[in-house]
């Protein structure tokens, strides 16, 4: 009793790779290909030890080579530990949350890998870890038991060979899966289920869960030797859950870190905000601002070394050095320098992100309470390139929509139902019908209670409930049922109908599953009794139409489709065949070859699909509502009045997505918006239609909606040929709706708009969202009724689509703002320390001697000035009812106003400023008698820490108790520090902050500092923001004058058109000016 | 699946909701202060009044200390080769300055030394030295002291200098002998550097060991049976100066001079500034609360107050002339007109 499991290499090519299980050996399986098998491989994902190291990247290299520097002692300029403990101690931070959630993870491991399985072994059954368990064993589970790899179903309770699974866990969907033996393993008793021998031809392991394409073949004595094809369905995948049976048991294929679940949890590429890129820029700037002060600095050290240097006996200069004499200064000078670029950057922006995720993670508002969903972000680096999104692709269904499915109307041989009342299960003409036996109701009724892969579930009390994959499919048994057609029992051959109390049986023969190529599906089923062949068939209209028998008048039909459409509804054509008995068995034939394929099988099925699925009697169409979501319109409304262009990614009609698309606002009716279709029979058409729509666009006068709609086969020819226009009307549109796209496409815009530089956000709900989800900048995944797949490729998930203003205007936003702050304020704070330095450099003979001992400057890297800064995760600039109210304030971060070079120019010029501030005071109050080495350098220190402590509190937009406690807080430690230091004999710093604290003139002279340092800050910022306000402003000043809302509603006009121009001309001006916001240039000042 | 009941669930569902928190929402209560006129032109009055009168108040502390300066490096070598001269042990080098007070001097009086274009500040000198050889005896680690006192670490045969390094060697050694009116008077030379440095940071154990007996002679010798805990000119010296102009303690003069009183001072010009251009000067300067003579305090102080009341006053004028409320339509759309302008 061996089953051998062979993985076959890529490309399902089994030939040479089939091997046979050992029948002599003791053990349960043979593995083919035997890998080193560690124990706690199961569960664990593999760490890859890059992944930590990639995130520091060229910076750390950088801080590493400056730390090897310093080990020279010729030519630090410090102790070694300026670097290399602000170094450790980053590095233990960050390696302590990594561990942390190690060890998490090993926990949740160690009890996943610990269960106790039942395995059958030389056909007895007994309990072993999960981790025990190998490829090739036959594992026993018990109802409502947890998978722990991936199994092929070989027997199960049920004599039909079924099972049930539910999937939540897998691809989130809730309904449950049937789960059939394969044909061969029917009619074994469990006795011989342990004993049976065999092999499974598999392919190398993936992620697509949707997809098993692998063969088994049964050793001899048990059947006769033919090979079986095996798919998804003769699966169990780990971490779903058997339900509905007693028992099944299965061989295992995959274990570990092989399973599909175990495929699919790769680590996400690590995504890099523009926020981040631009950081990155400003850092190779001050690298190489750094680089020519380091060579002129250098080189004055030099000259200055050979005209005064050896003149000054007490130097003691050897009168010739060894060879690389001339590079001792320079490289002093750069290690100097070297914290021009803040070595605490990285860690105190990874630390404010996590909050801002947590902020996320705990908002109160982006709750749904109908799905008790919280919003969760799952990737915490990138929240402020939510700030910036600049194109949203929404997915329709489930996304916009409630994706509650419900039977509205529909039109059964050119009688339209429902049409009056708006509910068709009411219709009293439809009831009629139905109560007389209308052969063509009857019909259409089969086809909808039987033309799916719904499943019913009878309750004890007797009550059946359908559990569906499709929303569509249960929405249409649900109304077949209430028009008194009930489908009572399926099983894997067999469909039982109730119809007006009698009952009909029909054999099922085979499904012609849905693909969103075929975009239909059908069933052959025999009616038990008659032993008629029937084809029925249910599809888009494009599907099914142009397969309708010849001669059968559609007429009506179109245009009750388009007429449905135009109401937003999803419409579903149905159909029916009678089959000859041997053209189905002909067929069936083949059938069954394409499903056995390996190679190509999708294909293949579809190819021999289309061949039955022709000259079919329609029916009729059914017409299926999808609510809008809550708050869709509102939501659209307010992200477009922020400026974000709306898209509209559909795989449905063109119609249903217009009409959805006036429904939420996306577009403007006639009079104020323009629709521009592109679309055409050939080409050519398609083509020019484009370039018609591009000189439209271009010139329309503003204030007009434009829109574009094009649908898949459109996107596809006009990717092909003309590209560059297509980008160009993408850039100008702020709408657009493209219909028919297939998963691909929907990841091909993506892809398009995102080489044009924008930055786009993607949210959808469905499996065939996440490849859109996974391109985009933002992924968003809404957890919603398709499952939980898109929720886990994105970044984000949210209940809700009405959340994502929250997500993008409040969090997004805030997190921006924060995120420029802090990292413009870290530069700053290591501009200042540093251009001290440089300035100090000239009076002590550009020799490289650094004013501040080693302890200082570690401290002030690492403790004095990055408490300060975190404050600011919790600073709002103004609060989330005015960015609600006036979301076109996202302007600004949008288009990255508040970090980019020119602010980075003026906070590099108040890092100068406020250098030579602290300096030359320093220097000129602690002059002659007083001009010692260590106080003064304390006095220019607590200048500097002064300085710190009131900048942010300038740029602190509210003041929350946290913020005052860190940064006053901060300030007082400082002192406490140092007056501690100062206690100690052994440190250079002995006694001398205590010296200081009691001269008066230290004090004088800190009052001093800072009023010179921020005065002028001070003064400039308050007639910027008198006479040349921003938005921003104008709305603090808004905000604060008048705090209620009523108040400004009033003046919402006036101040709305003003804000409107001020906002319009940023847009316009956004690529090429860039206004500086946050901090003072002499540029900007007036 | 659906047995466990609904309470089960509904306690599920609850308890995925997050915790509501004034933190977690960003809800704190949050003070807001706009940069409203009354607050500027408040703050920057408030620092013209505060401002002004410290400033006067430095100012005039600073102008009641009477400070001499006396420059000696020039006048006080005669021949031509000054590099020779100082550089010849052999020849006296006493030189007689007169020094007539303008306006009397409360005791006790400061004498300073004051150094020009010294770089006591150089990267090779501010680093020769050796903190624990001067605190502890006990602290003889050859390969420490050479490492941090090079280049002068040990004499020619290798054994260790203390106190080594640059610092010490070039201990500044001209000395100044006072008499005012023609009578002589003490130079206190006790407590000139700083108590801490003298307890925690100079050793009373540790005594002068083969201190200037290597080749080339820098500075001033010291006494070999006082340990370094008592030689303050050495103490004083060695807390380097932060700029190459700088002054160090000499000593005081515990007792009055009067107006137009002369002293005179005999200096012996010992040390070298002229091979590197620096000058010496002789200072001799009383005190205050703001310590000494400095008149930067109180001219920026001064300065900056008015240059704040100014401010305060141009806010306020602008106020009146172009009015404006904050967040008032009427001024947004005034604004509005006037945005053409500014963009």
């Amino acid at each position: 009793m061996n089953i051998a499991v062979c993985s076959s290499e890529s490309s399902y090519e089994p030939a040479g790779e089939v091997l046979q299980g050992n029948d002599g050996a003791s053990t349960l399986l043979t593995r083919i290909k035997d890998e080193e098998w560690s124990d706690d491989r199961l569960n664990v994902p593999e760490r890859n030890p890059d992944r930590y190291f990639d995130s520091w990247r060229v910076m750390n290299q950088y801080f590493l080579l400056i730390a090897c520097l310093q080990l020279w002692s010729t030519i630090t300029p410090v102790s070694p530990a300026t670097t290399w403990g602000p170094l450790a101690i980053i590095f233990i931070v960050s390696a302590s949350k990594e561990a942390w959630d190690d060890y998490n993870r090993y926990l949740s491991d160690k009890k996943a890998n610990e269960r106790r399985i039942w395995v059958v072994k030389d056909g007895v059954r007994r309990q072993v870890k999960a981790q025990e368990i190998h490829v090739g064993n036959i594992v026993w589970l018990h109802e409502n038991d947890e998978i722990p790899c991936d199994l092929v179903l070989i027997g199960t309770s049920d004599p039909q060979g079924i099972c049930y699974v539910e999937t939540a866990a897998l691809d989130g969907e809730t309904d449950l899966k049937t789960r059939i033996i394969p044909s061969i393993c029917a009619n074994l008793s469990p006795e011989q289920l342990g004993k049976i021998k065999g092999v499974v031809e598999c392919p190398n392991p993936d992620n697509d869960i949707r997809r098993f394409d692998a063969n088994m073949r049964l050793f001899p004595p048990t059947t006769d030797n033919e090979k079986c094809p095996l798919t998804i369905s003769n699966t169990l995948l780990q971490s779903c859950y058997l339900r509905y049976s007693e028992w099944a048991c299965g061989v295992a294929v995959y274990t570990g870190n092989e399973t599909k679940s175990g495929m699919s949890r790769g680590t996400a590429e690590p995504k890099l905000t523009s926020a981040d890129s631009m950081i990155d820029k400003l850092t190779v700037a001050i690298f190489v601002f750094q680089i020519v002060v380091v060579l002129v600095l250098g080189l004055a050290g030099n000259i200055w070394k050979n005209s005064h240097g050896r003149k000054q006996w007490y130097l003691m200069y050897p009168p010739e050095g060894p060879w690389y004499e001339f590079l001792v200064i320079p490289l002093r000078f750069e290690l100097l320098c070297s914290i021009m670029i803040p070595i605490s950057i990285k860690v105190t922006l990874d630390l404010a992100k996590s909050v801002y995720a947590k902020f996320i993670d705990c908002d109160d508002q982006m709750f749904d309470w109908e799905t008790s969903t919280p919003a969760h972000s799952a990737n915490t680096a990138i929240s402020e390139d939510l700030g910036q999104v600049e194109y949203i692709l929404s997915d329709k269904t489930g996304t916009l929509t409630e994706n509650k499915m419900i039977f509205r109307r529909c039109c059964i041989s050119d009688t339209l139902y429902g049409d009056n009342n708006g509910d068709a299960l009411k219709d009293v003409g439809l009831l009629n019908a139905v109560s007389s036996n209308d052969p063509n109701v009857v019909k259409f009724l089969m086809v909808m209670a039987l033309c799916n892969t719904v499943v019913p579930i009878k309750s004890n009390d007797g009550t059946i409930s359908y559990k569906a994959q499709s929303q569509d499919e249960e929405a249409l048994v649900n109304a077949a049922s209430n028009l008194n057609m009930v489908l009572t029992n399926k099983d894997s051959s067999s469909v039982e109908i109730c119809f007006n109390g009698s009952k009909f049986y029909y054999e099922l023969l085979d499904v012609l599953e849905f693909t969103s190529d075929r975009k239909r599906m059908s069933i052959v089923v025999k009616e038990i009794g008659s032993g008629k062949f029937l084809l029925l068939s249910k599809g888009a209209d494009e599907a099914i139409f142009p397969r309708s028998c010849p001669g059968q008048e559609i007429k009506t039909y179109q245009e009750a489709v388009e007429m449905y459409s135009h109401l937003g509804l999803r419409t579903l054509c149905l159909g029916w065949r009678d089959l000859e008995e041997g053209e189905y068995k002909e067929w069936s034939k083949k059938f069954q070859d394409a499903s056995c394929s390996l190679d190509n099988r999708e294909n293949k099925i579809a190819e021999v699909c289309h061949s039955l699925e022709k000259d079919i009697h329609i029916l009729g169409i059914t017409a299926i509502e999808d609510r809008l979501q809550d708050g869709v319109p509102e939501t659209i409304k307010l992200l477009r009045n922020a400026g974000i262009s709306v898209w509209m990614l559909t795989g449905d009609k063109q119609n249903t997505a217009i009409q959805i698309g006036l429904l939420c606002n996306l577009i403007t009716p006639e009079s104020n918006g323009q629709l521009l279709s592109i679309n055409g029979k050939t080409e050519d058409d398609i083509l020019r239609s484009l370039d018609k729509a591009l000189v439209v666009m271009k010139t329309s006068p503003e204030r007009k909606d434009l829109a574009f709609v094009l649908d898949g086969c459109a996107l596809e020819i006009i990717l092909k040929h003309s590209l560059e226009s297509f980008t160009r009307l993408a850039m100008l549109s702020t709408t657009a709706i493209c219909c028919r796209m297939t998963p691909l496409q929907k990841a091909q815009l993506v892809g398009i708009l995102k080489s044009s530089g924008s930055l786009t956000l993607a949210i959808g709900d469905g499996g065939n969202d996440v490849r859109m989800i996974q391109e985009a900048n933002v992924g968003v995944g809404i957890s919603g009724r398709e499952g939980l797949q898109a929720a886990r490729a994105a970044d984000y998930s949210i209940g809700k689509f009405k959340f994502l203003k929250r997500l993008i205007l409040v969090h997004g936003r805030y997190s921006y703002n924060r995120t420029a702050f802090i990292s413009q304020y870290s530069f700053y704070k290591s501009l200042l320390i540093c251009f001290i330095q440089i300035l100090f450099s000239f009076s002590s003979g550009v020799s490289g001697t650094s004013l501040f001992n080693s302890i200082s400057l570690m401290a002030y890297n690492v403790f004095y000035t990055s408490l300060p800064v975190m404050t600011i995760i919790f600073d709002k600039d103004i609060s989330e009812t005015t960015v609600l109210q006036y979301p076109q304030i996202l302007l600004y971060s949008q288009a990255g106003r508040l970090l980019n070079p020119s602010t980075f120019a003026g906070w590099f010029g108040r890092s100068l400023y406020h250098a030579l501030a602290v300096f030359l005071i320093t220097v000129h109050a602690y002059a002659d008698e007083k001009s010692d080495m260590e106080e003064l350098s304390m006095v220019a220190l607590s200048g500097c820490i002064w300085l710190q402590a009131f900048v942010v509190t300038l740029d602190t937009n509210s003041f929350t108790y946290p913020q005052i406690i860190l940064v006053w807080g901060n300030f007082v430690a400082f002192y406490v520090i140092n007056l501690i230091l100062s206690v100690v004999p052994s440190l250079q710093m002995h006694n001398v902050m205590l010296r200081l604290c009691n001269q008066p003139s230290y004090w004088i002279t800190m009052a001093l500092i800072v009023t010179v340092g921020m005065g002028p800050v001070l003064a400039l910022r308050y007639l910027r923001k008198v006479f040349q306000p921003s938005a921003i402003d104008v709305l603090q000043q808004i905000e604060q004058t008048n705090r209620h809302i009523e108040t400004y509603r009033n003046m919402e006009s006036s101040s709305g058109t003003y804000l409107d121009h001020l906002l319009t001309d940023l847009r316009r001006n956004k690529d090429s000016i860039h206004q500086p916001l946050l901090s003072e240039s002499l540029a900007c000042s007036r | 699946m659906s047995v466990s009941g609904s309470e089960s669930e509904a306690s599920r569902r609850s308890s995925k909701k997050p915790k509501y928190s004034k933190f977690t929402q960003q809800e704190l209560p949050a003070c807001k202060p706009l940069l409203t006129p009354g607050i500027v032109i408040g703050a920057f009055s408030l620092i013209g009044i505060v401002f002004v009168p410290i400033g006067l108040a430095s100012l005039s502390a600073s102008q009641e200390i009477v400070e001499l300066v006396d420059r000696y490096d020039e006048e006080c070598v005669t021949a031509s080769d000054k590099i020779g001269f100082i550089q010849d042990t052999k020849v006296n080098k006493a030189c007689t300055r007169k020094i007539t007070v303008p306006k009397p001097m409360k005791g006790p009086i400061h004498i300073y030394y004051q150094l020009e274009n010294f770089y006591q500040n150089h990267r090779r000198y501010v680093k020769s030295r050796s903190d624990q050889q001067l605190r502890s005896k006990d602290y003889k680690d050859p390969k420490a002291v050479i490492k941090s006192c090079d280049p002068e670490a040990t004499t020619g045969d290798g054994s260790l200098i203390v106190p080594c390094g640059l610092i010490a060697w070039s201990l500044f050694n001209d000395t100044y002998a006072f008499s005012v009116n023609k009578k002589e008077v003490q130079v206190n030379k006790k407590n000139i550097a700083w108590a801490s440095d003298k307890n925690s940071k100079f050793g009373s154990d540790v005594f002068p060991i083969n201190f200037q007996k290597g080749g080339l002679i820098g500075g001033g010798n010291l006494n070999d049976k006082l340990p370094l805990s008592e030689q303050e000119d050495l103490i004083v010296w060695m807390r380097t100066a932060a700029l190459p102009t700088f002054r160090k303690l000499y000593g005081r003069i515990e007792s009055d001079i009067m107006a137009s009183d002369e002293i005179t001072v005999v200096i012996q010009n010992n040390y070298n500034t002229y091979s590197f251009g620096g000058t010496k000067a002789l200072v001799l300067s009383t005190a205050s609360w703001i310590g000494g003579k400095n008149n930067f305090i109180g001219i920026a102080y001064v300065a900056v107050g008015g240059i704040c009341l100014f401010l305060a006053m141009g806010f306020v004028v602008l106020y009146v002339i172009k009015p404006r409320t904050l967040g008032d339509p009427s001024y947004l759309s005034w604004n509005k007109e006037d945005a053409g302008y500014s963009h």
